[in-house]
């Protein structure tokens, strides 16, 4: 009898219950979006979605919401433009941030401090603070030389990069620290070269954070809307396409569930795949 | 689209590759010039390339931000303060800031309350519900604002009297025998302001209680014991003994939420468009620039959220000096 008190104890009944609750609460919207995407116009309209959820038989159900948005509002190629932005923008800033990071952790130079308290620094700075000169300058940049950065790819790269920098440096910095020093040493008597060190022992060290970041810099970029809004307006990307979606909300709540839907499932895989490296960049430091 | 895919892939490729020979070229510099010179500029031959972006796309331009504050709309004549002034008696702009102050006061401390009670109670569950639990609360983490708009749009919204009720909060105070509402319109008390705090609030607990659960299982194992032969029940070890421990957590997860806050814009921008008196700062600033293009305005805004971030700036270096000191 002890025995099964003592288990029925253990299983924190009360607990579970009371998180139970919460996470029902918390899942609540993401609930009546899903289910919404997969109604028809006509029963999104004339009942609420948890009574589709209580009583499914007696609902139409169709995926005509998906096909809508994906040819009409050509949510696949916001897809794929996407996809063009953020991978690159999410690649490029690595090695630039790694050599920083890597000056910072293992080289003495003057001044060293300051620069890192400048790096820390930026990473709060609202991005909205340096965006007029830098348009107003890739303006300047395409009268004088006909290279337009505005609405093109390259440019929403360049600038998420820069932006990422700061979050970047400090967290393989910070990553870099709990390294052994005393390996790069001896590697440094060995006759090594800082170059060679840093290919050949320093970068495959720091995996875990570089794709910390890389998860944590994709999500960000996959979600941005400005930085896109700004530089490839012609080539809209998915939040762009459901903002405008979500103005037009009179041709059925389908298809704003939909195109949510779509533009969800890349974030939500990445997360559930790669949870562990993303709850890692959080904790590192995350300030953006 | 598959022209866009191709360049794309070849940007990544030519970028890897212009970049690996950038540093590439950089060290050949650097092993060029004699031995005690190496040793003082390699460091800064690595940090060149850094340093050159982060310059041109975020210093200087900031610097620039602050000398356009002064500047007239087409950011081409000294208009000395008169933004500055125009912004502070214009009565539009004293409601933003308030709305801006109720933003900051109220989402990062429920945010961080909301995580210290999920961290609790999943610490005590076992391994798997946590795991599962957690999940759970953490997943919008990973959405974006205007995703989260969207979703939130199917507990907001409201229809137009006579049609079938298919908003959430509507059917739940129509249940209650109240009257349906159109939410976002309601300025009484801010009301609309608030339910795109609840937003906010439902998106960043994930990373409060992400943070705050490392930190309580940090927490020696020791100090609970003891505390608990002494008598203590579970309330009193948490505030006397586990809230103390990860006090200097719950301070970290605070500031950075307030910082996300401070600069809020998409949701407003989705949900409300910043009509019926909830606009912010961060949103502000877009539709001066972009709608308006009034140059001289937007960076005056701008400036003034940059100026109320330093403060924050200051603790998040401090916090950084603190941690290292420690390892």
């Amino acid at each position: 009898m002890k025995k099964v008190i003592q288990r029925v104890r253990d299983f924190k009944l009360g607990t579970t219950l009371m998180l139970v609750l919460l996470v029902g609460i918390w899942s609540i919207p993401t609930i009546g979006l899903l289910v919404t995407a997969f109604r028809t116009k006509d029963s999104a309209a004339s009942s609420g979605w948890w009574e589709a959820i209580f009583a499914p038989l007696e609902q139409e159900w169709s995926l005509a919401a998906f096909e809508t948005v994906l040819t009409r509002d050509d949510m696949f190629g916001s897809f794929v433009n996407t996809l063009v932005v953020a991978v690159p923008a999410t690649v490029l800033p690595i090695m630039i941030a790694a050599f920083a990071a890597y000056a910072f952790t293992f080289i003495e130079f003057r001044g060293r401090e300051i620069y890192f308290a400048v790096v820390v620094a930026l990473m709060v700075v609202p991005l909205q603070a340096a965006l007029v000169p830098v348009v107003r300058g890739l303006r300047a940049i395409k009268e004088a030389t006909g290279i337009s950065l505005i609405g093109s790819f390259p440019g929403a790269w360049l600038m998420h990069a820069a932006f990422a920098l700061p979050l970047a440096i400090y967290i393989l910095r910070n990553y870099m620290m709990t390294l052994p020093m005393a390996l790069i040493e001896a590697a440094r008597i060995d006759g090594a070269s800082w170059y060679q060190i840093f290919w050949k022992l320093v970068m495959p060290m720091s995996v875990p954070a570089l794709a910390s970041f890389a998860i944590f810099q994709f999500l960000w970029v996959w979600n941005d809307y400005l930085i896109a809004f700004i530089f490839v307006d012609s080539k809209p990307v998915m939040t762009y396409r459901l903002l405008r979606l979500l103005g037009q909300y009179g041709d059925g709540w389908q298809d704003v569930a939909a195109g949510s839907f779509i533009s969800l499932i890349v974030p939500l895989v990445v997360f559930f795949a790669l949870q562990r490296f993303f709850v890692r960049g959080l904790t590192a430091g995350s300030v953006k | 689209m598959i022209a866009d895919v191709l360049f794309g892939l070849m940007s990544i490729a030519l970028g890897i590759a212009a970049s690996y020979g950038l540093y590439w070229g950089l060290d050949r510099l650097v092993n060029l010039t004699p031995e005690h010179v190496q040793k003082k500029i390699r460091a800064l031959a690595y940090l060149l390339p850094a340093a050159t972006l982060l310059s041109l796309i975020l210093i200087i331009p900031l610097l620039q931000t602050f000398v356009f504050s002064f500047m007239n709309s087409s950011g081409k004549k000294w208009v000395g303060v008169d933004n500055y002034i125009d912004l502070f008696t214009d009565p539009q702009f004293i409601d933003i800031l308030i709305n801006n102050f109720l933003w900051v006061a109220i989402v990062p401390a429920f945010t961080v309350a909301a995580g210290l009670l999920v961290a609790t109670l999943t610490n005590q569950v076992g391994p798997t519900r946590e795991k599962i639990f957690k999940s759970l609360i953490f997943m919008p983490m990973s959405i974006s604002f205007v995703s989260a708009a969207t979703i939130w749009s199917f507990i907001y919204v409201d229809v137009p009297p006579g049609r079938p009720e298919i908003g959430l909060l509507n059917r739940i105070v129509t249940a209650l025998g109240g009257e349906a509402q159109p939410w976002m319109l309601i300025t009484d008390f801010r009301l609309n302001n608030l339910l795109l705090m609840i937003i906010i609030i439902w998106l960043q607990t994930g990373f409060s209680m992400v943070l705050i659960s490392s930190a309580i299982k940090g927490v020696p194992e020791e100090t609970v014991e003891a505390a608990r032969v002494d008598g203590a029940n579970s309330i009193q070890l948490f505030w006397k003994i586990v809230l103390p421990q990860i006090w200097g957590t719950v301070m970290a997860v605070f500031v950075t939420t307030l910082i996300t806050v401070m600069k809020i814009f998409d949701i407003v921008l989705a949900m409300t468009g910043g009509a019926f008196n909830t606009s912010v700062l961060g949103f502000q600033f877009y539709q001066e620039y972009f709608l308006n293009a009034n140059v001289g305005a937007a960076s005056a805004i701008v400036t003034i959220l940059t100026l109320l971030i330093v403060p924050l700036m200051y603790i998040q270096i401090r916090t950084v000096r603190q941690q290292e000191s420690l390892r």
